[in-house]
């Protein structure tokens, strides 16, 4: 006698430890097997672009940290690049190398979270506890240099906003001797692990054409075999005299992201020690004092510096009217800004593009046919955060 | 094309019909189209051999209420092989009914529905119109610029009714926007000492 089929729906989150963060997914089963998924988004949703309508470009700054908080000062740059081009502002050398580091500290901040967190995810416990106490560390430069250790507000439209403390470049330069090791160790511990791999292999494939047609970008993209990175293809700042190389997946699978991952880190590693040897002195800001503030010092001596500070932070620098989209290289993917500027001291719009939401979406595509086991590795491998998704 | 210039003739060569201008800056070509020629000169764009702007970035629509034709829609492509970013956009009415672009590119699924969440503004041929970002049941479109940045619900854990209640929103102080701005533009003497 045939069985009858039966499809069941499951309701998957919102709270759920292994949907990273807010994520309800309705998932329609077929026994174990998922016939199709439909992601709920927005559970998080903060109208970060409405509030930047209604805010001066300085005061726009710190929502950027609030999207993908797990690399905040990527997203800053973004921002910081559009509006300099625009105002064609000239950043400060210096600033662009401390900018960099930044973004490579981000870079494995996120990717440490993503791979032990993926790991967590098909069940090994272990490289959790070892990555996070890296991350302490990384997100203790953050504190050190913004005040901070998640939301920097460190980046502004000419460079950043402080110089570097006294012993700093000395410490990253410290970690960045030690942290390979701590890569291999994690490592010895997933890479070659039968279990690790018998979840991860050939789960979640992605081919080089749909990673296209799905928008897709950064790893999700260079897991499949597409050689594009934003740093290398449009550099910004001064990834143009850096030499990095860029992993390229082969296969498309939750695994090949997970190797792109490992070995990013290790690049992102040499990207600080090469800023660092090469890093050089002078100013860490513009010093047109219609865009960056005086120095404490000037105010109490300069009449033209406190009028410049007063005027900077009530009415805040205008910007001329243009249209401009911008995109930087997260660690997640192609994180954009696509601002209008009317002449205000406010932004018109600015569309914030999110890699990660493109990620999700494909979701219903990526999981069709899989297990429901496979859910979470494959939701892992995308390096959803949900403070991007929904924003 | 190799060139930002090449690319901009090319274009407008093959479809000097459909196109109204075009314009480089940043990098980038800005071209302005009408909306009927939307879907064909997407599609151009994405198939060509000298244009493959195989990637959709996004897509977003502007408010601009005092226009008769209030949005304008915006899209980003780019192309991998050429290294090359294009802005297209066209303006529409409010009640204006957009094409779709899901069977070209299927990641424009959940663009097009953040922009009818958003803006509200309808889509022909989607396969999937819902609401994205804001809350089951939300009514108005929140960035619009008409939107309040208030908003018009708030919600609240009831300790009588023993579940989540929506109610209108009170502030204990009203959302103040002061103009800073100062309608000063500075003196003519120094701006021309600027210039020479």
């Amino acid at each position: 006698m045939a069985k009858e089929k039966k499809t069941l729906n499951l309701n998957f989150g919102p709270q759920h430890p292994a949907a990273h963060g807010v994520l309800r997914l309705i998932l329609q089963l077929d026994g174990e097997v998922v016939e199709k998924a439909d992601p709920h988004i927005g559970l998080l949703h903060r109208g970060t672009e409405k509030l930047i309508e209604n805010k001066t470009y300085i005061q726009a700054v710190p929502y950027f940290d609030r999207l993908d908080y797990v690399a905040p000062m990527n997203q800053e740059h973004a921002f910081a690049l559009a509006i300099e081009k625009i105002l064609k502002i000239e950043v400060p050398s210096r600033a662009k190398y401390i900018r960099v580091i930044f973004c490579e500290i981000g870079r494995i901040l996120s990717h440490i979270l993503n791979v032990t967190t993926q790991a967590m995810d098909v069940g090994a416990l272990t490289p959790t506890l070892w990555g996070f106490e890296e991350r302490e560390k990384l997100m203790g430069f953050y504190e050190r240099v913004s005040g901070s250790r998640l939301h920097a507000n460190y980046f502004r439209a000419g460079g950043v906003h402080k110089d570097l403390p006294s012993g700093l470049e000395n410490d990253i330069d410290e970690f960045c001797e030690k942290f390979p090791k701590i890569i291999d160790d994690l490592e010895t511990l997933l890479t070659d692990n039968r279990i690790f791999k018998q979840r991860n292999v050939d789960i979640g494939i992605v081919s080089k054409q749909d990673a296209l047609d799905y928008s897709f970008s950064g790893v999700m993209l260079r897991g499949s075999g597409v050689a594009w990175d934003l740093r290398r293809s449009q550099p910004y700042d001064c990834y143009d005299d850096l030499e990095f190389k860029i992993p390229i997946g082969k296969n498309g699978d939750c695994y090949d992201r997970y190797l792109c991952r490992i070995e990013e880190m290790r690049e992102s590693v040499k990207i600080i020690n090469q800023c660092l040897k090469n890093i050089p002195k002078g100013p860490i800001k513009t010093e047109d004092g219609k865009i960056s503030p005086p120095p404490k010092k000037e105010l109490k001596e300069s009449m033209e510096a406190l009028i410049h500070h007063f005027k900077l932070f009530t009415e805040g620098y205008r910007v001329e009217k243009d249209e401009i989209y911008t995109a930087v290289e997260a660690p997640k993917g192609e994180f954009g800004v696509y601002l209008i500027s009317d002449g205000s001291s406010k932004p018109y719009k600015c569309k914030i593009r999110a890699p990660g939401f493109t990620h999700l979406q494909a979701m219903d595509y990526l999981i069709k046919g899989h297990m429901l086991a496979d859910v979470p590795a494959v939701l892992g491998s995308m390096d959803i955060v949900f403070g991007e998704v929904d924003r | 094309m190799k060139n930002l210039e090449d690319l901009e003739k090319f274009i407008n060569s093959e479809l000097t019909s459909k196109i109204n201008n075009s314009l480089i800056k940043h990098e980038t070509i800005y071209i302005n189209i009408d909306h009927d020629e939307l879907v064909d000169v997407i599609s151009f764009l994405k198939t060509n051999k000298e244009t493959k702007f195989r990637q959709l970035i996004e897509i977003t629509a502007v408010d601009y209420p005092e226009n008769e034709n209030r949005f304008k829609m915006v899209y980003l492509l780019l192309s991998h092989e050429y290294n090359q970013r294009i802005i297209i956009d066209y303006s529409i009415k409010e009640n204006g009914v957009i094409s779709s672009l899901t069977s070209i590119f299927p990641a424009a699924n959940w663009m097009e529905r953040e922009v009818f969440d958003m803006y509200g503004l309808n889509f022909k041929n989607h396969p999937d119109l819902r609401r994205i970002l804001t809350d089951y049941g939300f009514e108005g479109h929140p960035l619009r610029k008409d939107f309040p940045l208030t908003g018009h619900n708030e919600v609240r854990y009831s300790e009588e009714q023993k579940k989540v209640i929506y109610e209108p929103v009170k502030l204990e102080q009203n959302y103040r926007n002061f103009d800073y701005e100062s309608p000063w533009e500075g003196t003519k003497y120094i701006k021309e000492i600027k210039k020479s």
